[in-house]
């Protein structure tokens, strides 16, 4: 396959406005296969809006982005998730009224192949999926260590458990990029510490392609293998974790912004 | 931390498999109770306590399916009872070889069909407006089918009714005893499939677009199927139940009997009785059949009958809206979780008096 010789993302020229006003301007980098790439800038750089341009969200007002191969752009969170780009959210996405293990089958859905009329009547093949489906669900549910609460209401967790649970379900389906907005913030540092190791693992173990937001810059620094620094949607650097620790213009932007986002 | 949550999450379980037993015993006991029910019920009992409380709870599954599982708010649910019970009339009127049974559920399908067109609004809009488009089924309807003769034969009193007693499944409709075991039946298969349902992928996506559907469409559910899926089954559901109703309860039906009235009444039922639970749609439905008869039986028995009809009617509509304005704000899962409580303190008084 030619793809093996393909970057797993290229983003290419792409901009992004809401009622005129820019949040992202011709932003192009490059995501390898198997690589952490961290994005990291102030509050309102586009970080977040780059990523729901990646899964479908939002559509790009021009640009394009190369996911394996495929030029790709204005598409629809489905195709995105068929494709195989999974997602977590800043703030919690998950599915509130539902327990743990249902959050993390529905993650599954892609991979659903019984009919509405087969499930109705309890058909073999439905039977075959909803014990596949809720197999595979536990096993992910191992991963993060929590099989325990897998028929706990979500809701019902405390913030760092439900984060786990959105890995999960971000997981189960088989991503192969999976793009994580501050998976990080909210958490004290124990907990920290343990997702940042999950991540790891993930990207270790899995050869998971991962685009990691984040504001802990010890934390991104030492997890990233890339990273794409932003700042008022523009990209003010690119490179390895060590060549952008030194870079002037990544300090001043975050010494400067006003937001204070090196004391995270 | 998150021991602590696993030790406070008990009481919020889905499912416990621990429990699977005893309810499997309760439920085997409660399918011979409603069996054998007609050998000790009155007629009376059977056609205007029993058959409405069942096909009304039917109807609120229906509507539970789309507004408490897929989060879709709809004032339609008499419309399609309409369709189905018209569609019903139009097959047993001109196509008589056609066995009951199918005629049954292509009425279903009709109405299911129907409920699929007027839910594509709902990839669009949500909430208010899309209550606002679902009013809108309700009023057409009801001018469409006094509108045009042919959906009520012409009759002059613009009522549509079987031309010949109705036998389903080899039953005679023709008495009390006949019709409450098909509407048991029919119920019961109903609510089997609506059970299989929410308990799979299809259920899963219903509840993932009603919990946060940018979310349920980025994590892969489609969310337009979903929704689609939610309104057709619904409406089936609420177009058999119509069926029932006009056939198996009324015996005669016109636009009045699906009127908005009823839509409010099965959104009532779901309401108190719980969104969002299979259960659910037939605690509100027992708590609505029942509640008349609670008040009639009250001033009876404290009043000796001196209170004036109506006023107990009037009395019984603020009952309901004070009801619902407190479920809604105290108890979103109604009377399945009140009574939930209720059983688990229970059961933790009784067996496991120290734990």
């Amino acid at each position: 396959m030619t793809a093996a010789a393909l970057s797993a993302l290229d983003v290419k020229n792409i901009s992004l406005s809401f009622k005129g006003v820019k949040a992202i301007s011709e932003l192009s980098f490059r995501v390898e296969k198997g690589e952490i790439c961290a994005l990291i800038g102030p509050n309102g750089a586009g970080k977040s809006s780059l990523l729901n341009i990646l899964n479908g969200v939002y559509a790009p007002d021009s640009g394009e982005f190369i996911f394996e191969g495929e030029p790709l752009r204005d598409i629809h969170p489905l195709e995105a998730a068929r494709r195989g780009i999974g997602r977590c959210f800043q703030n919690n996405a998950l599915f509130s009224g539902m327990s743990v293990i249902d959050n993390v089958i529905v993650g599954l859905s892609r991979h659903a192949r019984a009919s509405l009329i087969e499930e109705a009547l309890g058909l073999p093949r439905a039977r075959v999926q909803a014990r596949e489906f809720r197999a595979r669900a536990l096993e992910t549910l191992k991963l993060f260590d929590l099989e325990r609460h897998a028929e706990v209401i979500v809701r019902a967790l405390p913030y760092g458990v439900q984060k786990k649970v959105e890995l999960a379900r971000a997981l189960v389906g088989g991503p192969r990029l999976l793009l994580l907005d501050e998976p990080l913030a909210g958490m004290n540092a124990e907990e920290k510490q343990e997702i940042a190791a999950i991540i790891a693992r993930l990207n270790r173990d899995l050869k998971l392609t991962i685009i990691l937001i984040e504001h802990d810059l010890g934390i991104v620094l030492k997890l990233a293998d890339h990273v794409v620094v932003l700042d008022y949607g523009k990209k003010l650097a690119d490179g390895p974790p060590d060549a952008i620790r030194d870079n002037p213009d990544v300090i001043a932007a975050y010494i400067g912004a006003p937001h204070g986002e090196l004391a995270a | 931390m998150s021991d602590i949550a696993a030790r406070g999450a008990p009481r919020l379980l889905a499912r416990d498999p621990a429990r699977k037993p005893l309810w499997l015993a309760a439920a085997v006991i409660g399918a011979l109770l409603v069996a054998a029910l007609p050998l000790v019920a009155s007629e009376y009992w059977l056609d205007a306590i029993v058959a409405p409380f069942l096909i009304l709870s039917l109807a609120g599954l229906g509507l539970n399916l789309l507004t408490g599982y897929a989060g879709q708010l709809s004032l339609g649910s008499g419309a399609f009872m309409m369709v189905g019970a018209y569609a019903f009339f139009a097959f047993a009127l001109r196509a008589p070889e056609l066995p009951a049974p199918l005629a049954l559920i292509a009425a279903g399908l009709i109405s299911g069909a129907t409920g699929l067109l007027f839910g594509l609004p709902a990839s669009r809009i949500k909430g208010f407006y899309l209550i606002v488009s679902t009013l809108a089924t309700q009023f057409f309807f009801g001018w469409l089918f006094l509108k045009f003769p042919w959906f009520y034969d012409g009759a002059s009193s613009g009522t549509i009714a079987l031309p010949h007693a109705l036998s389903l499944f080899g039953v005679d409709l023709g008495g009390a005893r006949g019709r409450y075991y098909v509407v048991l039946v029919v119920v019961a298969a109903l609510t089997a499939l609506a059970v299989n349902l929410v308990r799979g992928q299809t259920g899963r996506n219903w509840m993932a677009v009603r919990d946060m559907d940018t979310a349920a469409a980025v994590v892969g559910v489609p969310t337009g199927k979903a929704r689609l899926q939610a309104f057709a089954v619904s409406s089936f559901i609420l177009g058999v139940a119509g069926v029932l109703w006009a056939f198996a309860y009324l015996g005669s039906a016109s636009v009045q009997s699906f009127d908005l009235t009823r839509s409010y009444q099965i959104l009532f039922i779901i309401i108190i009785g719980g969104l969002g639970t299979i259960r659910g749609a037939y605690f509100g439905a027992a708590f609505v059949s029942l509640l008349p008869l609670a008040l009639d039986w009250l001033s009876q028995r404290l009043f000796a009958g001196h209170v004036d009809a109506g006023l107990l009617q009037n009395f019984q509509k603020a009952i309901f809206g004070v009801l619902i304005v407190w479920f809604l704000i105290r108890e979103p899962e109604g009377l399945a979780r009140l009574l939930q409580r209720l059983v688990d303190a229970l059961g933790a008084r009784f067996f496991h008096p120290r734990s």
